[in-house]
């Protein structure tokens, strides 16, 4: 093994794991915080990247660009799912295998609508950026990776912040911890709780954007993304924005690892594999609670 | 009504329906059948584990594809009549369904749930990987035309599967009528009371996976054979997982009746749409229903028919 080849892998694998943690952010905050099971994110994120590629291929928008613009309509769509779900399982008491039935049903209808509208092509986006690359000696910084990767960062700082510094983010991690606390504490938590998912689903515009500009797009790839989302929140611990990061760059850079030394085709199973040993072996995760 | 009385009826049912499709004199009503057939297998054996115990399975098209890569793997070693593929298949996923409770089943619920999708996207990645059963290019099974007795090749398909479908049905209502069938209620109902009463939860619930996998196997192992042409995207597809949790779901959960009903209603509705509308929109029309039907009927159509009952008495 050589150095360089070493070194670009790892590097490579960071950059990704900063894409990863874009597309988590949102599973952690909902599945999380939360305590809902939404196995239908990565649908939202391709639905994102849908947007992200019209804007594009008709008006010749940048992406990230699109993404910024149309945060506000994911806020409000996850704003009226969440309502969708609180009353018809939350407030009823329903048990939690039809609500995750409710999740696998959005996922699926998101997937076989794409697939309607736009057919099974794969669907890029064109950007000035996306071709170039920064080479630091014999590292390799191509921007296309670059770029989300450090906005993604930024995202998540951003988030942390308002979890831990503002009134709702910090009646968002009291919600998880003791509904009734909140309660007596003047707090509406349905309304805490539906800000906290309709922000999950908004960051779904912006991973959809990036996932265009990383790689193309057609309607099943979500799939793909539910394993690791799953993983990468469990890994790194559920609800802790931290350990989120933490959880995107180890997969990142196993999945880089694995695609460089043993072939592409094997990278899926990496997610999913190393998710069950999370399961079986450390369900709490790296930093759990 | 006694088991082996249930399991009678099954068989006259089982035979007036084979019997009816021949009159039809047309062989689609025996390829269309098959597939009605097979989601009954399917959506039953889901719900042995879902329904009864309430641990939601995503990954009902890994244990399929298994039962069919069975037998493309032993189509290419040592080509075997399909009923003992069947059995074989059955074996191979009741173990992969054992080992995969082995692993999880120490979790509750969602997690549960988010694994059994894992191990789906595991198996698939090994299959792909598998050159000799076909990679991602996938394989071809040359299907013999005739066979004795019966004649017709896909008819004779069409019969298996009936029995399996009865097989599968009257093992759920032997489970739901025994002590078996209890322990798995009071796990749904509710697990840690369960346990503290004594319940053997963890055998119970590895039961549970080990049979539901066993007979998804079973229902994968002739799909080479009706195909032709295998490849694990199609092996694994998603309408597979999500026909198996939307029937029993439609139908009602809590007996053997319920994912029979589903899987009827809707089996028969896609076929409809598949011919009529396109393959893509049939599956629309299910992910549609699961959605509608989990939010206004939680209880399914078996639970419609019982609260619509209740009001007359």
């Amino acid at each position: 093994m050589s150095v360089d080849l070493f070194i670009n892998a790892l590097i490579a694998g960071l950059l990704l794991g900063g894409f990863y943690a874009a597309v988590t952010v949102g599973i952690s905050i909902s599945f999380g915080i939360l305590d809902i099971v939404n196995i239908a994110h990565p649908g939202f994120i391709i639905l994102g990247s849908y947007i992200a590629y019209i804007a594009n291929d008709r008006l010749g928008i940048d992406p990230i660009a699109t993404g910024i613009i149309v945060l506000p309509a994911f806020y409000a769509l996850g704003a009226v799912i969440y309502q969708v779900y609180y009353e018809s399982f939350e407030r009823r008491g329903q048990d939690p295998l039809r609500g995750l039935a409710f999740f696998f049903g959005l996922l699926f209808i998101t997937e076989v609508l794409l697939i309607l509208v736009f057919g099974v092509d794969y669907r890029y986006v064109k950007a000035p950026y996306i071709d170039q690359s920064i080479n630091l000696g014999f590292v390799n910084l191509p921007l296309r990776m670059l770029i989300p990767c450090l906005i993604s960062l930024l995202m998540l700082a951003l988030l942390q912040l308002f979890l831990t510094k503002t009134f709702i983010g910090r009646a968002i991690m009291a919600v998880a911890q003791d509904q009734l606390a909140l309660q007596l504490m003047a707090a509406d938590p349905v309304r805490i709780k539906r800000i906290a998912f309709a922000i999950s689903i908004a960051t779904c515009a912006m991973a959809g954007a990036f996932l265009i500009i990383i790689q193309p797009v057609e309607p099943s790839v979500g799939r793909e993304y539910i394993g690791r989302v799953f993983a990468i929140c469990v890994l790194g611990g559920l609800g802790s924005l931290p350990g989120t990061l933490i959880g995107a760059m180890l997969l990142g850079i196993v999945e880089s690892f694995t695609a460089t030394f043993y072939g592409p085709s094997w990278a899926p199973a990496v997610a999913f594999g190393l998710l069950l040993l999370t399961l079986a072996f450390r369900p709490s995760g790296i930093l759990g609670r | 009504m006694r088991s082996w009385l249930f399991f009678l009826i099954a068989c006259v049912v089982g035979a007036a329906v084979y019997g009816g499709v021949i009159l039809l004199h047309n062989e689609y009503y025996f390829f269309a059948g098959y597939t009605v057939l097979q989601f009954i297998v399917l959506a039953t054996a889901w719900n042995i584990l879902g329904g009864y115990t309430g641990y939601v399975n995503f990954g009902s098209a890994a244990f399929f594809a298994v039962g069919a890569y069975t037998s493309v793997f032993f189509h290419k070693t040592y080509p075997l009549p399909i009923p003992v593929l069947i059995v074989i298949a059955g074996v191979v996923a009741g173990i992969i369904g054992l080992g995969m409770g082995y692993l999880t089943l120490r979790l509750r619920g969602a997690f549960f749930a988010i694994a059994t999708l894992a191990m789906a996207v595991v198996l698939q990645t090994l299959i792909v990987n598998w050159d000799y059963v076909g990679g991602s290019r996938g394989a071809y099974i040359i299907r013999p035309r005739e066979i004795a007795v019966i004649g017709n090749y896909v008819q004779y398909l069409f019969l298996l599967m009936l029995g399996l479908s009865i097989i599968a049905l009257t093992v759920a209502r032997i489970i739901e009528r025994s002590r078996l069938g209890f322990g798995f209620a009071s796990i749904r109902d509710d697990e840690l009371a369960a346990e503290a009463a004594g319940v053997p939860t963890l055998k119970l619930k590895l039961i549970a996976t080990t049979l539901s996998g066993a007979l998804m196997g079973m229902a994968g192992a002739p799909f080479p054979y009706y195909i032709g042409y295998l490849e694990p995207a199609s092996a694994f597809g998603l309408q597979y997982a999500v026909n198996s949790i939307a029937m029993p779901m439609i139908g009602g959960t809590t007996s053997w009746a319920g994912p029979l009903i589903g899987a009827v209603l809707l089996g028969t509705l896609q076929q409809w749409a598949t011919v009529t509308i396109s393959s893509a929109a049939n599956l629309l029309l299910v992910g549609v229903l699961l959605v509608l039907f989990v939010i206004i009927a939680p209880k399914g159509i078996l639970g419609l028919v019982e609260s619509r009952r209740n009001k007359k008495g």
